[in-house]
């Protein structure tokens, strides 16, 4: 395999600078759902209304803390999802054609598109930790620096596998569909269930059976299990409900994460394949 | 001539049931310039597309650089360089950032991209626009940067599909003059286009193709030569007893007739031989609408074998063409 994939890792990061009101756009969304939504949310917690069982000696997390880092996850996965969609543009608008008439093997836009994903999504959930932390998010309770540290790159690790995983998904589909209008429908399809049969933004253990079987397969699950593993430690409350992770409950995350991931790599890898557009 | 660069033997390729390309052969010789010149739906941009192998072969065969486009299509890919009829660039990459891409995905080392696209930046005078985005360039400069990039690779063949489609008269010429200029250089062309001035001004060789089949080949002086020294254009009240009177002057070698009226090649100086014409068919009684007469054009060659003149508005070759994928011209 040559070093092709760099040019087209290279030419993602030019666009990714160069569209500035993007970037921002990107960006004020998951800070406004921490904002608004996750400010709003905890202070209707705060009063004495709902009042819930905490465990003594163990951490208690306050629902702002506990909805970031489903924000981040949430991030990484609309980046992801999204990032697919720049494939369809240059398939109708775009150097598509240049590039599978060129001797590269189509192989290498998968790679570079997908490295510029990962990357895109790193700096996002980076700088929404950032923007989080600021806004009193309590992450790394009583975490030395080390600690912290270490912390950052598990959760970076997680963001990684996640972040592959979804944008090989979605560059497969943009790779099959011809039309804008198909691919948008496909996303906006995908992100909303998603997003609400996962942990991102409440406790899904007074979820209904049926409810929890789906959510148990869902890799936005196990991502958000691993950012609270890394942001909280094993052992913590919140909203009433106590959440135990083991070492190996978060390596089982991670494989389950890396399977998805491989997965999608191999469904893309097939689209990318038999790419031609005349 | 260095012999022959593209060898099409027996090509076809449809559509479903639409047949693109019926039953082709022709052959490109290495340096010259090669016109595949047809109306809209012909089958040149379905031809196109075989040769630098973006659709999948399907009958026949063909050799672009000695080399099997469906066998080789790797190795094919790196000795040729196109320029697509649609636009295909980067809105948000600038000049050399649109070369450098280039350069770098057919893994060309770093020395000779930087060489090459200094130089062709000069070639097609864009020296002012290197660090604008394309987004910003006129329709013209596009075109320019576009063959620019087909040759940062130093292609042995240049593909160039309809490449003046949409722009202006004066930019029109310049593009003509660079393809010129490439081609002194050594670099065959091959290209297609439904202007006649076009292949007329430009090419060596002219294959006229149309409803997927060569209709006739030859220097554009030698198909013109084939109508004869002058052509008259006659619409009469009766075109086929006007054909018979017509028929009766031995100047006149063809006489053909169209939808229109008749077509008559003359095989000496028309000022001459048109009132001998004339007479002829009013001596039989026969109202004389109007008359024309020309020199032969490439035009006229085209309507000659193919009885009809040029279609326009079609969609090329019946391919799905996404409306939104038109994006138009300007300059």
């Amino acid at each position: 395999m040559g070093k092709e994939f760099l040019t087209i890792y290279w030419r993602e990061m030019i666009r990714f600078v160069r569209f500035k009101a993007q970037l921002f756009v990107a960006l004020i969304q998951p800070a406004l759902w921490l904002l608004l939504f996750g400010v709003a949310m905890a202070s209707n917690f705060a009063g004495d209304a709902v009042v819930f069982p905490t465990i003594p000696g163990i951490v208690d997390v306050d629902y702002l803390t506990f909805m970031a880092a489903g924000v981040m996850a949430m991030t990484a996965l609309f980046t992801c999802l999204f990032g697919g969609m720049g494939l369809l543009f240059d398939k109708n608008w775009g150097i598509m054609k240049e590039m599978l008439a060129s001797p590269m093997r189509p192989h290498h836009i998968q790679i570079g598109v997908g490295l510029g994903g990962v990357t895109k999504s790193l700096i996002q959930v980076g700088l929404i930790m950032c923007f989080g932390l600021a806004l009193g998010v309590g992450f790394f309770p009583g975490f030395s620096v080390a600690e912290v540290l270490i912390a950052v790159l598990g959760i970076f690790a997680f963001v990684t596998v996640f972040s592959a995983g979804f944008i090989f998904l979605s560059s497969g589909i943009a790779m099959r569909l011809e039309g804008m209008e198909s691919v948008q429908a496909v996303m906006t399809f995908l992100t909303m269930p998603l997003m609400f049969t996962s942990n991102a933004l409440y406790s899904t253990s007074a979820f209904p059976q049926w409810l929890q079987v789906i959510s148990s397969v869902n890799p936005l699950t196990y991502f958000v299990d691993g950012i609270r593993y890394f942001a909280l430690g094993g052992d913590f409350t919140a909203l009433g409900s106590h959440y135990e992770y083991t070492g190996g409950d978060i390596v089982a995350s991670f494989a389950y994460l890396m399977v998805f991931a491989g997965l999608t790599f191999a469904f893309a890898w097939r689209s990318f394949r038999n790419a031609r557009i005349t | 001539m260095a012999g022959k660069i593209i060898e099409v033997e027996n090509l076809s390729h449809s559509f479903g049931d639409f047949k693109a390309v019926d039953n082709i052969t022709f052959s490109v010789e290495e340096g010259e310039i090669f016109s595949f010149l047809g109306p809209n739906g012909a089958g040149k941009s379905t031809t196109i597309n075989v040769l630098t192998t973006q659709l999948a072969c399907q009958s026949g065969s063909a050799k672009v650089c000695g080399l099997d486009v469906c066998k080789d299509s790797h190795q094919v890919k790196k000795c040729i360089g196109i320029v697509f009829q649609d636009e295909v660039l980067d809105r948000d990459l600038t000049v050399r950032e649109t070369l450098e891409f280039h350069g770098r995905i057919y893994s060309m080392p770093r020395e000779q991209r930087l060489a090459r696209q200094k130089e062709l930046i000069a070639l097609v005078e864009l020296e002012e626009k290197v660090d604008e985005r394309t987004k910003n360039l006129s329709g013209g400069m596009k075109r320019r940067l576009e063959i620019a990039r087909g040759l940062m690779t130093r292609p042995r063949v240049l593909f160039l599909d309809e490449p003046t489609i949409g722009l202006d008269p004066q930019t029109r010429l310049r593009i003509w003059d660079y393809i010129k200029g490439i081609n002194e250089e050594g670099t065959t062309i091959f290209l297609t286009t439904h202007y006649m001035d076009e292949a007329d001004r430009l090419s060596d060789r002219v294959e006229i193709i149309d409803h997927g089949r060569i209709i006739v080949s030859g220097t554009s002086e030698s198909l013109k030569n084939t109508l004869g020294e002058d052509m008259m254009y006659l619409e009469t009240a009766d075109d086929a007893r006007a054909a018979a009177a017509a028929k009766r002057i031995p100047e006149v070698s063809q006489v053909k007739q169209m939808s229109g009226g008749l077509e008559l090649i003359l095989s000496s100086d028309g000022a001459k031989v048109m009132p001998k014409v004339l007479r002829s068919i009013e001596q039989d009684g026969i109202g004389i609408v109007s008359v024309k007469m020309k020199k032969p054009s490439l035009d006229d060659v085209f309507v000659h074998y193919t009885g009809r003149e040029l279609r326009d508005g079609q969609t090329e070759d019946g391919n799905k063409h996404n409306s939104m994928k038109h994006r138009p011209r300007g300059h």
